[in-house]
Protein backbone atom coordinates (compact mmCIF):
# COMPACT_ATOMS: atom_id res chain seq x y z
CA UNK A 1 0.00 0.00 0.00
CA UNK A 2 1.09 3.77 -1.09
CA UNK A 3 1.97 5.95 1.55
CA UNK A 4 -0.87 8.58 2.24
CA UNK A 5 1.42 12.05 2.52
CA UNK A 6 -0.93 13.48 4.91
CA UNK A 7 0.60 10.66 7.43
CA UNK A 8 4.26 11.66 6.70
CA UNK A 9 3.37 15.45 6.58
CA UNK A 10 2.48 14.90 10.31
CA UNK A 11 5.28 13.20 11.22
CA UNK A 12 7.51 14.63 13.91
CA UNK A 13 10.47 13.24 12.67
CA UNK A 14 10.04 14.52 9.09
CA UNK A 15 9.42 17.90 10.19
CA UNK A 16 12.13 19.26 9.11
CA UNK A 17 11.83 18.32 5.05
CA UNK A 18 9.89 19.97 2.90
CA UNK A 19 6.65 18.38 1.55
CA UNK A 20 8.64 17.79 -1.65
CA UNK A 21 10.98 15.98 -0.54
CA UNK A 22 8.34 13.95 1.98
CA UNK A 23 6.91 13.06 -0.93
CA UNK A 24 9.83 11.86 -2.84
CA UNK A 25 10.20 9.73 0.82
CA UNK A 26 6.92 8.46 -0.31
CA UNK A 27 7.80 7.28 -3.50
CA UNK A 28 10.20 5.12 -2.09
CA UNK A 29 8.05 3.59 0.61
CA UNK A 30 4.97 1.39 1.37
CA UNK A 31 3.14 1.37 4.24
CA UNK A 32 2.63 -2.01 6.06
CA UNK A 33 0.62 -3.48 8.85
CA UNK A 34 1.93 -6.11 11.40
CA UNK A 35 0.65 -8.14 13.72
CA UNK A 36 2.15 -9.28 17.36
CA UNK A 37 5.20 -11.41 17.10
CA UNK A 38 6.10 -10.68 13.36
CA UNK A 39 10.19 -10.56 13.48
CA UNK A 40 11.10 -7.97 10.87
CA UNK A 41 14.72 -8.52 10.74
CA UNK A 42 17.36 -10.89 12.35
CA UNK A 43 20.97 -10.02 13.56
CA UNK A 44 23.55 -10.57 10.54
CA UNK A 45 20.83 -10.36 7.91
CA UNK A 46 20.75 -8.11 5.11
CA UNK A 47 19.70 -4.07 6.06
CA UNK A 48 17.62 -2.70 3.21
CA UNK A 49 15.04 -1.21 4.64
CA UNK A 50 13.89 0.74 7.55
CA UNK A 51 10.44 1.42 9.02
CA UNK A 52 8.78 4.54 10.78
CA UNK A 53 6.93 3.32 13.64
CA UNK A 54 2.90 5.16 12.93
CA UNK A 55 1.38 3.04 15.87
CA UNK A 56 2.12 0.13 17.71
CA UNK A 57 5.79 -1.23 19.23
CA UNK A 58 8.78 -3.08 17.96
CA UNK A 59 11.29 -3.75 20.14
CA UNK A 60 15.44 -4.50 19.29
CA UNK A 61 16.98 -7.99 20.67
CA UNK A 62 19.76 -9.61 21.01
CA UNK A 63 20.47 -13.47 21.37
CA UNK A 64 22.23 -14.44 24.93
CA UNK A 65 23.09 -17.61 25.56
CA UNK A 66 20.88 -19.41 28.03
CA UNK A 67 18.47 -16.63 28.04
CA UNK A 68 17.45 -16.14 24.63
CA UNK A 69 16.75 -13.01 22.62
CA UNK A 70 17.34 -10.35 25.26
CA UNK A 71 15.08 -7.02 24.47
CA UNK A 72 17.84 -3.72 24.49
CA UNK A 73 15.37 -1.21 23.63
CA UNK A 74 11.38 -0.36 22.26
CA UNK A 75 10.91 1.64 19.30
CA UNK A 76 6.81 3.04 19.31
CA UNK A 77 4.81 5.32 17.52
CA UNK A 78 6.86 8.38 15.15
CA UNK A 79 10.14 6.50 15.90
CA UNK A 80 12.58 5.08 13.44
CA UNK A 81 13.56 1.31 13.48
CA UNK A 82 16.37 0.36 12.17
CA UNK A 83 20.22 1.93 10.42
CA UNK A 84 22.62 -0.54 9.58
CA UNK A 85 21.07 0.29 6.03
CA UNK A 86 23.06 3.41 6.25
CA UNK A 87 26.74 2.16 6.34
CA UNK A 88 28.08 -0.65 4.83
CA UNK A 89 28.10 -3.73 5.42
CA UNK A 90 24.80 -3.14 5.52
CA UNK A 91 23.92 -6.33 8.26
CA UNK A 92 21.61 -5.87 11.02
CA UNK A 93 23.30 -5.29 14.10
CA UNK A 94 20.34 -6.80 16.48
CA UNK A 95 17.06 -8.32 15.25
CA UNK A 96 13.68 -6.89 15.47
CA UNK A 97 10.28 -8.33 16.62
CA UNK A 98 6.57 -6.44 16.63
CA UNK A 99 5.17 -7.15 20.12
CA UNK A 100 1.78 -5.26 19.84
CA UNK A 101 0.13 -4.78 16.37
CA UNK A 102 1.94 -2.32 14.55
CA UNK A 103 1.44 -0.25 11.11
CA UNK A 104 4.76 1.47 9.75
CA UNK A 105 5.78 3.05 6.57
CA UNK A 106 8.73 0.88 5.61
CA UNK A 107 10.97 2.61 3.51
CA UNK A 108 13.30 0.73 0.88
CA UNK A 109 16.65 1.88 1.70
CA UNK A 110 18.71 1.53 -1.26
CA UNK A 111 16.13 3.65 -2.90
CA UNK A 112 16.54 6.17 -0.32
CA UNK A 113 20.62 6.29 -0.58
CA UNK A 114 20.06 7.02 -4.28
CA UNK A 115 17.71 9.42 -3.67
CA UNK A 116 20.09 10.97 -1.36
CA UNK A 117 23.50 11.29 -3.47
CA UNK A 118 21.33 12.97 -6.05
CA UNK A 119 19.56 15.58 -4.45
CA UNK A 120 22.06 16.52 -1.34
CA UNK A 121 20.03 19.12 0.28
CA UNK A 122 17.47 16.04 0.63
CA UNK A 123 20.81 13.58 1.74
CA UNK A 124 21.49 16.12 4.50
CA UNK A 125 18.17 16.47 6.00
CA UNK A 126 18.18 13.22 5.87
CA UNK A 127 21.35 13.00 7.54
CA UNK A 128 20.48 15.26 10.55
CA UNK A 129 17.29 13.50 11.07
CA UNK A 130 19.36 10.41 11.57
CA UNK A 131 21.84 11.98 13.51
CA UNK A 132 19.36 13.49 15.84
CA UNK A 133 17.67 9.58 16.35
CA UNK A 134 20.75 8.39 17.05
CA UNK A 135 21.52 11.12 19.33
CA UNK A 136 18.57 10.49 21.32
CA UNK A 137 18.66 6.80 22.04
CA UNK A 138 23.00 7.25 22.50
CA UNK A 139 21.77 9.68 24.96
CA UNK A 140 18.68 7.48 26.95
CA UNK A 141 21.17 4.51 26.48
CA UNK A 142 23.86 6.22 28.59
CA UNK A 143 21.34 7.69 31.03
CA UNK A 144 20.23 3.85 31.64
CA UNK A 145 24.05 2.87 32.25
CA UNK A 146 23.25 5.17 35.65
CA UNK A 147 21.11 2.62 36.96
CA UNK A 148 19.48 5.47 38.25
CA UNK A 149 16.65 4.19 39.79
CA UNK A 150 18.48 1.27 41.81
CA UNK A 151 18.20 1.19 45.55
CA UNK A 152 21.13 2.92 47.48
CA UNK A 153 21.01 1.18 50.55
CA UNK B 1 0.22 22.27 66.32
CA UNK B 2 1.33 19.23 64.19
CA UNK B 3 4.63 21.63 62.62
CA UNK B 4 6.39 20.50 65.90
CA UNK B 5 4.62 18.07 67.85
CA UNK B 6 4.03 14.34 65.80
CA UNK B 7 0.24 13.40 65.41
CA UNK B 8 -0.24 9.94 66.53
CA UNK B 9 -1.47 7.92 63.65
CA UNK B 10 -2.60 4.40 63.04
CA UNK B 11 -1.20 2.17 60.45
CA UNK B 12 -4.91 1.05 59.22
CA UNK B 13 -3.62 -0.74 56.16
CA UNK B 14 -0.06 -1.69 54.14
CA UNK B 15 -0.03 -2.93 50.73
CA UNK B 16 3.45 -4.28 49.60
CA UNK B 17 4.13 -2.38 45.93
CA UNK B 18 7.89 -3.80 45.05
CA UNK B 19 10.36 -5.85 47.01
CA UNK B 20 10.96 -2.53 48.36
CA UNK B 21 8.25 -0.87 48.93
CA UNK B 22 4.97 -0.58 50.32
CA UNK B 23 2.34 1.80 50.61
CA UNK B 24 0.75 2.96 53.95
CA UNK B 25 -2.81 4.48 55.03
CA UNK B 26 -2.56 6.21 58.31
CA UNK B 27 -5.48 7.38 60.32
CA UNK B 28 -4.80 9.81 63.34
CA UNK B 29 -5.59 7.51 66.75
CA UNK B 30 -7.16 10.99 67.91
CA UNK B 31 -8.92 14.12 66.28
CA UNK B 32 -7.98 14.70 62.75
CA UNK B 33 -4.72 15.84 60.50
CA UNK B 34 -4.62 19.12 58.09
CA UNK B 35 -5.53 18.76 54.96
CA UNK B 36 -2.78 18.09 52.57
CA UNK B 37 -2.07 18.55 49.11
CA UNK B 38 -0.70 16.65 46.22
CA UNK B 39 3.47 17.37 46.12
CA UNK B 40 3.46 18.31 49.99
CA UNK B 41 5.26 15.91 52.42
CA UNK B 42 5.22 14.73 55.86
CA UNK B 43 7.78 14.08 58.58
CA UNK B 44 7.39 10.13 59.72
CA UNK B 45 8.63 9.15 62.65
CA UNK B 46 9.09 5.59 63.53
CA UNK B 47 9.19 5.31 67.05
CA UNK B 48 12.63 5.07 68.48
CA UNK B 49 14.20 4.81 65.03
CA UNK B 50 13.97 8.53 63.73
CA UNK B 51 12.44 10.71 61.79
CA UNK B 52 12.09 11.51 57.63
CA UNK B 53 10.30 13.37 55.12
CA UNK B 54 7.88 11.00 52.86
CA UNK B 55 5.54 12.63 50.26
CA UNK B 56 2.21 12.22 50.43
CA UNK B 57 1.42 9.53 47.66
CA UNK B 58 -2.81 9.27 48.39
CA UNK B 59 -5.51 11.81 50.56
CA UNK B 60 -8.53 10.23 50.47
CA UNK B 61 -11.70 11.88 51.54
CA UNK B 62 -12.43 9.74 54.80
CA UNK B 63 -9.68 11.48 56.95
CA UNK B 64 -6.47 8.96 56.34
CA UNK B 65 -3.11 9.94 54.81
CA UNK B 66 -1.54 7.70 52.51
CA UNK B 67 2.64 7.15 52.22
CA UNK B 68 4.64 4.92 49.67
CA UNK B 69 7.72 4.26 51.25
CA UNK B 70 10.88 2.95 50.05
CA UNK B 71 13.54 1.07 52.55
CA UNK B 72 16.63 2.84 52.06
CA UNK B 73 18.23 3.82 55.17
CA UNK B 74 17.22 2.74 59.32
CA UNK B 75 14.08 4.91 59.80
CA UNK B 76 12.77 4.10 56.51
CA UNK B 77 13.04 -0.06 56.90
CA UNK B 78 11.18 0.43 60.53
CA UNK B 79 8.62 2.62 58.12
CA UNK B 80 8.52 -0.24 56.29
CA UNK B 81 8.52 -2.78 58.11
CA UNK B 82 5.57 -1.27 60.35
CA UNK B 83 2.55 -3.59 60.63
CA UNK B 84 -1.62 -2.64 60.48
CA UNK B 85 -2.10 -1.74 64.11
CA UNK B 86 1.36 0.07 64.76
CA UNK B 87 1.38 3.95 65.54
CA UNK B 88 3.92 6.46 63.58
CA UNK B 89 3.95 9.81 64.23
CA UNK B 90 2.95 12.35 61.54
CA UNK B 91 4.05 16.01 61.27
CA UNK B 92 3.01 18.13 58.33
CA UNK B 93 1.88 19.25 55.59
CA UNK B 94 5.32 20.75 54.56
CA UNK B 95 6.45 22.25 51.58
CA UNK B 96 4.86 23.41 48.28
CA UNK B 97 2.32 21.23 46.37
CA UNK B 98 1.99 21.02 42.66
CA UNK B 99 0.71 24.10 40.67
CA UNK B 100 -2.26 22.71 38.81
CA UNK B 101 -4.71 25.47 38.77
CA UNK B 102 -5.75 26.36 34.90
CA UNK B 103 -4.21 23.01 33.98
CA UNK B 104 -6.03 21.66 30.91
CA UNK B 105 -2.84 19.33 29.34
CA UNK B 106 -1.16 17.69 32.01
CA UNK B 107 2.15 15.54 31.17
CA UNK B 108 3.34 13.80 34.23
CA UNK B 109 6.81 12.17 34.18
CA UNK B 110 7.88 10.08 37.22
CA UNK B 111 11.49 7.56 37.41
CA UNK B 112 10.86 4.91 40.09
CA UNK B 113 9.94 6.14 43.88
CA UNK B 114 9.16 9.09 42.22
CA UNK B 115 5.93 7.82 41.08
CA UNK B 116 4.94 8.57 44.43
CA UNK B 117 4.48 11.90 44.74
CA UNK B 118 2.29 12.61 41.73
CA UNK B 119 0.33 9.77 42.27
CA UNK B 120 -2.84 12.08 43.81
CA UNK B 121 -2.40 14.35 40.49
CA UNK B 122 -3.74 11.86 37.83
CA UNK B 123 -7.04 10.64 37.00
CA UNK B 124 -8.73 14.11 37.14
CA UNK B 125 -11.21 13.91 34.56
CA UNK B 126 -11.23 18.06 33.75
CA UNK B 127 -7.82 17.85 32.01
CA UNK B 128 -5.99 15.72 29.49
CA UNK B 129 -3.32 13.81 31.31
CA UNK B 130 -0.34 11.58 29.94
CA UNK B 131 1.75 9.94 32.50
CA UNK B 132 4.93 8.35 31.76
CA UNK B 133 6.49 6.51 33.96
CA UNK B 134 10.33 4.26 34.28
CA UNK B 135 11.35 1.92 36.53
CA UNK B 136 14.35 -0.66 36.90
CA UNK B 137 12.37 -3.76 35.86
CA UNK B 138 8.69 -4.18 35.39
CA UNK B 139 8.96 -6.02 39.14
CA UNK B 140 9.83 -2.17 40.51
CA UNK B 141 7.18 -0.64 38.90
CA UNK B 142 4.94 0.95 41.31
CA UNK B 143 1.13 0.75 41.80
CA UNK B 144 1.19 -0.44 37.55
CA UNK B 145 -1.99 -2.17 38.35
CA UNK B 146 -3.82 0.23 39.51
CA UNK B 147 -2.43 3.18 36.82
CA UNK B 148 -3.61 0.86 33.44
CA UNK B 149 -7.14 0.80 34.95
CA UNK B 150 -7.18 4.34 34.92
CA UNK B 151 -9.46 5.60 32.60
CA UNK B 152 -9.08 9.13 32.32
CA UNK B 153 -4.93 8.81 32.07
CA UNK B 154 -3.01 7.72 28.90
CA UNK B 155 -0.16 5.94 30.76
CA UNK B 156 3.39 4.92 29.36
CA UNK B 157 5.72 2.03 31.29
CA UNK B 158 9.25 1.73 30.21
CA UNK B 159 11.73 -0.06 31.85
CA UNK B 160 15.52 -0.26 32.16
CA UNK B 161 15.16 -3.62 31.72
CA UNK B 162 12.23 -5.76 30.34
CA UNK B 163 12.18 -9.62 31.26
CA UNK B 164 10.37 -12.08 28.60
CA UNK B 165 7.17 -11.50 30.33
CA UNK B 166 7.32 -7.53 29.89
CA UNK B 167 5.18 -6.72 26.30
CA UNK B 168 5.51 -2.81 27.59
CA UNK B 169 8.53 -0.42 26.30
CA UNK B 170 12.13 -1.05 27.18
CA UNK B 171 14.55 2.01 27.59
CA UNK B 172 14.46 5.44 29.60
CA UNK B 173 11.69 8.00 30.38
CA UNK B 174 13.32 10.59 27.79
CA UNK B 175 13.07 7.97 24.65
CA UNK B 176 8.96 7.97 24.64
CA UNK B 177 8.61 12.05 25.79
CA UNK B 178 10.90 12.31 22.62
CA UNK B 179 7.54 11.70 20.20
CA UNK B 180 4.92 11.09 22.10
CA UNK B 181 1.73 13.72 20.91
CA UNK B 182 1.83 17.25 22.99
CA UNK B 183 0.56 20.69 22.52
CA UNK B 184 3.74 22.43 24.03
CA UNK B 185 2.55 25.41 24.96
CA UNK B 186 -0.62 24.34 26.56
CA UNK B 187 1.18 21.46 27.98
CA UNK B 188 2.07 21.76 32.21
CA UNK B 189 5.20 19.35 32.97
CA UNK B 190 5.28 17.84 36.42
CA UNK B 191 8.70 15.63 36.67
CA UNK B 192 9.72 13.91 40.18
CA UNK B 193 12.48 11.22 40.33
CA UNK B 194 16.50 11.10 40.54
CA UNK B 195 17.78 14.55 39.73
CA UNK B 196 19.62 13.43 36.55
CA UNK B 197 16.32 11.99 35.03
CA UNK B 198 14.41 15.54 35.57
CA UNK B 199 17.54 17.40 34.22
CA UNK B 200 17.55 15.13 30.81
CA UNK B 201 13.81 14.89 30.67
CA UNK B 202 13.55 18.92 31.27
CA UNK B 203 15.72 18.98 28.25
CA UNK B 204 13.48 16.86 26.06
CA UNK B 205 10.47 18.92 27.19
CA UNK B 206 12.44 21.96 25.99
CA UNK B 207 13.31 20.82 23.08
CA UNK B 208 10.08 20.24 21.64
CA UNK B 209 8.87 23.61 22.59
CA UNK B 210 7.27 23.38 26.20
CA UNK B 211 8.11 26.76 27.71
CA UNK B 212 10.31 26.21 31.43
CA UNK B 213 7.94 27.49 32.90
CA UNK B 214 5.36 24.74 32.47
CA UNK B 215 7.94 22.75 33.69
CA UNK B 216 8.02 21.82 37.60
CA UNK B 217 10.40 19.53 39.43
CA UNK B 218 10.16 18.12 43.13
CA UNK B 219 13.73 18.19 44.86
CA UNK B 220 15.01 16.30 47.43
CA UNK B 221 17.57 17.26 50.17
CA UNK B 222 17.98 15.98 53.67
CA UNK B 223 14.74 17.88 55.53
CA UNK B 224 15.03 17.52 59.05
CA UNK B 225 12.73 20.38 60.71
CA UNK B 226 9.94 20.76 57.87
CA UNK B 227 9.85 24.26 58.77
CA UNK B 228 12.52 26.21 57.45
CA UNK B 229 14.61 26.55 60.98
CA UNK B 230 17.45 24.14 60.70
CA UNK B 231 19.17 24.60 57.26
CA UNK B 232 19.72 20.76 56.66
CA UNK B 233 18.20 20.95 53.53
CA UNK B 234 19.69 23.68 51.59
CA UNK B 235 19.78 24.13 48.28
CA UNK B 236 21.57 27.72 47.03
CA UNK B 237 19.06 29.83 47.77
CA UNK B 238 16.16 27.35 48.77
CA UNK B 239 15.30 26.05 51.73
CA UNK B 240 13.57 22.63 49.93
CA UNK B 241 11.24 21.55 52.81
CA UNK B 242 10.00 24.98 52.75
CA UNK B 243 10.47 26.71 49.13
CA UNK B 244 10.32 22.93 47.38
CA UNK B 245 9.70 20.05 47.04
CA UNK B 246 8.05 21.23 44.14
CA UNK B 247 9.81 24.07 42.68
CA UNK B 248 9.42 25.93 38.73
CA UNK B 249 12.46 24.71 36.44
CA UNK B 250 13.80 27.74 35.60
CA UNK B 251 14.42 27.98 39.73
CA UNK B 252 15.68 24.84 39.88
CA UNK B 253 17.71 24.59 36.36
CA UNK B 254 21.00 26.08 37.80
CA UNK B 255 20.81 24.27 41.33
CA UNK B 256 20.58 20.71 39.53
CA UNK B 257 22.94 22.00 37.41
CA UNK B 258 25.33 23.36 40.34
CA UNK B 259 28.50 20.81 41.73
CA UNK B 260 28.45 20.37 45.23
CA UNK B 261 25.00 22.10 46.12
Amino acid sequence: MTIPMTELDALPLLARLSHTQRAAIAGVSRIETYDQGVRLFDEGGLADQCWVVLSGCVTIDTAVPQNGRMVLQSVGAGELVGWSWLVPPYRWHFGATVVTPTRAAVVDTAELRRLADDDPALGYQLSLILLDALLNRLQATRIRLLDLYRNPS
Amino acid sequence: MTSWVPTPCRVVERTVETHDCVTLTLRPVTGSLPAFRPGQFAMLYAHGVGEIPISVSGIPADGTLVHTVRAVGAVSRALHDAAPGTVIGVRGPFGTAWRLDGVEDLLVVAGGIGLAPLRPVLGHPSRRTVLVAGARTPEDLLYAGDLLALSDVDVVLTVDRGGHDWHGRVGFVTEPLASIPLDPERTTALLCGPEPMMRFCARTLLGRGVPAGNIQVSLERSMQCGIGLCGHCQLGPLLVCRDGPVTGYPEAEPLLLAKEL
